[in-house]
């Protein structure tokens, strides 16, 4: 999908990582160009050590790359595997993660873990209560708004999850396999939450995962293997 | 939203204990304290309430209090001679130990001079003054004794007719107040057998002399009480306490009274002196140094839980971060956590201590401003023990989340 930059969630030129130096070093990604629209959903797939999480650490703005660009709303957040934006304010703004465990805050309720991402981002705490409230009520767990993360299921923490991504309106999710510890109907369910979040509220979201069994919900499917994108991106059947 | 509040609202239980350990440790601390304050202020609480402006004792003594002083009884007389000199008492004052219903009750003696002194100036809470010249005492409330108790010493009955509190000699024993004739009276008491060895002994003294073969009425008069014998003088004092003139220059009076060769005279700056910088330094040193000690350890083992609470919540603080929370949400998070604990446990410490404090054998003295300063001190520890904890926060990577 090609997108103007208006409606382009994610845009990354020759990304390549290198950790360690000499007879240690490792090149984890090896000129990685991307492109991401807002409303698309892809999977990144490949074995371990292929590069996902490190193409989704530095996507995320969470490590530099050691040397490639990136475009985020309009703008460059990466120049010469630098960042040229404060990358935790850029976050808070305009990302929104997801991951294997739903790491929720266990010491809030569900919904303060959804009002505690709005709040961080200059909201209200009014403001913020009500809009958590609506997301839960979006996704479907209104009802166990006011349970701790652990009285919720698997499913329900990961649906909580995908709130406190969406809190801030995000031009990007970022997903690191968030179905790996649901069961295959569960994890399907998620996966196709990511879809209905990515085309109602207009935000590209790119998921990390081993599971090949719900790439039909997929706009595209990008295989990573050694520190590339291999071959020409295709779009899932 | 207050991520601290939320934290503890979530493990209250946990939080409770911790404050309580913490409260605990602060109560050491504030109880130290007051150990110190009640030793410094029972080493000058007679000083302080007998407000006699010199002291006169023994030549070269740092007496009655500091160490054993012993005057002529007749030097009040003399004293009361000087120019500008507007009164002087006796005073006596000697620690015993008895027992009382099947307990050891240990108590300093002090005599107050009958008839001008009644002992107003007494703090009383029950009873009243002496109204009599022999026989009737005031005693201190931690001696445990209620109105109305009668107690031997020496050869003669007390009765307890009032009550006071917070009087403790320089050593910290409760007191008694009698009057100085039955004070001397206990002090120097003998047993029948003693008397009558020391007539026995006198007599033969006598007998061995001139003057005492010659004049049976010498003889007579050994064997009899040592009052009716002029050549023995009454029981010598500790101390004399004097008071002058309003407007009378005190250096001037304490120079004319020290300048006699048998006295030494001290004002009540001096006597204070005496007991703080002397009497009661090595305890008040040793408590001190006890009680910073006590402080160190408190800081540390702040700082221990302080870590650990932020350990147990490191990977949330990661996610926080990945969130975008800028740094100060994440120091706050532990900081305010680290004062409410502080503030918590010195308000465990306070009430506490009210229970504990009164049971203790000694006097624990907690003044306010020994409260603010362990206020502030209990403040500078809960931010210096966070340092820490927000020290291993800021280092948190965002990444770990992920990985």
């Amino acid at each position: 999908m090609v997108g103007t930059q208006d409606t382009l969630a994610v845009e990354a030129f020759g990304l390549t990582k290198v950790y360690g130096s000499g007879n240690t070093e490792v090149q984890a990604l090896r000129g990685v160009d991307l492109s991401l629209a807002r409303g698309e959903v892809i999977a990144l797939l490949g074995p371990s050590g292929a590069g996902k999480s490190t193409l989704l650490t530095i996507v995320g703005l969470v490590n530099p790359p050691t040397a490639g660009r990136i475009r985020m709303a309009g703008k460059p957040v990466v120049e010469d595997g630098r960042f040229t934006v404060d990358v935790r304010s850029f976050r808070r703004q305009h990302m929104g993660f997801v991951f294997q465990k739903a790491n929720l805050i266990p010491f809030l309720t569900a919904r303060e873990n959804v009002q505690v991402a709005m709040e961080i981002n200059g909201h209200s705490p009014r403001r913020a209560k009500h809009g958590a409230t609506e997301l839960l009520d979006y996704l479907g767990v209104a009802d166990r708004a006011d349970h701790y993360p652990n009285m919720l299921s698997g499913g329900q923490q990961q649906r909580v999850a995908v709130a406190r991504a969406l809190a801030n309106q995000p031009s990007l999710i970022l997903a690191d396999e968030p179905t790996a510890a649901l069961d295959s109907v569960r994890g399907r369910q998620v996966m196709d939450l990511f879809r209905k979040v990515a085309h109602e509220r207009q935000a590209g979201v790119i998921v990390v995962t081993h599971d090949h069994r719900a790439l039909d919900l997929f706009d595209r499917a990008l295989e990573m293997e050694d520190g590339l994108i291999r071959g020409k991106p295709a779009v899932a059947p | 939203m207050n991520l601290a509040l939320k934290d503890i609202r979530h493990n209250f239980g946990r939080f409770a204990l911790t404050a309580i350990g913490i409260g605990l440790l602060l109560m050491l601390v504030m109880g130290m304290g007051g150990i110190y304050r009640g030793l410094v202020d029972d080493a000058t609480l007679l000083v302080n309430r007998i407000n006699a402006d010199l002291w006169v004792v023994q030549k070269n003594t740092r007496g009655p209090f500091a160490e054993i002083s012993r005057i002529p009884a007749n030097t009040e007389d003399r004293v009361r001679a000087v120019p500008e000199v507007a009164s002087s008492d006796d005073f006596v004052s000697h620690t015993i130990q008895r027992e009382q219903a099947g307990r050891p009750l240990r108590m300093t003696v002090q005599g107050l001079s009958w008839p001008q002194d009644k002992g107003e100036w007494l703090p009383l809470i029950a009873g009243r003054r002496l109204a009599q010249a022999h026989y009737e005492m005031i005693a201190d409330k931690s001696l445990g004794l209620s109105l109305g108790t009668r107690m031997a010493l020496g050869k003669d009955t007390y009765t307890v007719v009032g009550i006071t509190r917070n009087m403790a000699s320089t050593a910290g024993d409760s007191m008694v107040f009698v009057t100085l004739a039955d004070s001397q009276a206990i002090q120097y008491d003998q047993s029948g057998e003693a008397v009558r060895l020391e007539r026995e002994a006198r007599k033969t003294r006598a007998s061995e002399f001139d003057p005492g073969r010659v004049q049976p009425e010498i003889l007579n008069r050994a064997v009899g009480p040592s009052s009716g014998i002029p050549a023995l003088g009454p029981p010598p004092v500790s101390a004399v306490v004097v008071k002058i003139m309003p407007g009378a220059d005190l250096a001037h009076v304490a120079a004319a009274i020290a300048s006699w060769p048998d006295v030494s005279v001290y004002t009540a700056d001096a006597q204070r002196q005496l007991l703080v910088g002397g009497m009661v330094d090595k305890s008040r040193r040793q408590l001190g140094l006890f009680r910073g000690l006590l402080i160190i350890v408190s800081a540390i083992i702040m700082a221990l839980i302080l870590y650990t609470l932020t350990l147990d919540k490191i990977h949330d603080i990661a996610v926080l971060k990945l969130m975008g929370a800028r740094n100060m949400v994440v120091i706050n998070l532990i900081l305010q956590q680290a004062v409410l604990l502080g503030a918590i446990g010195y308000g465990i410490a306070y009430l506490a201590g009210q229970w504990v404090f009164p049971v203790f054998p000694r006097r624990v003295l907690i003044v306010n401003e020994d409260l603010w300063l362990l206020a502030g001190i209990v403040l500078a520890i809960s931010v210096l023990a966070s340092l820490l904890g927000i020290w291993r926060a800021m280092k948190v990577q965002p990444n770990e989340v992920i990985s």
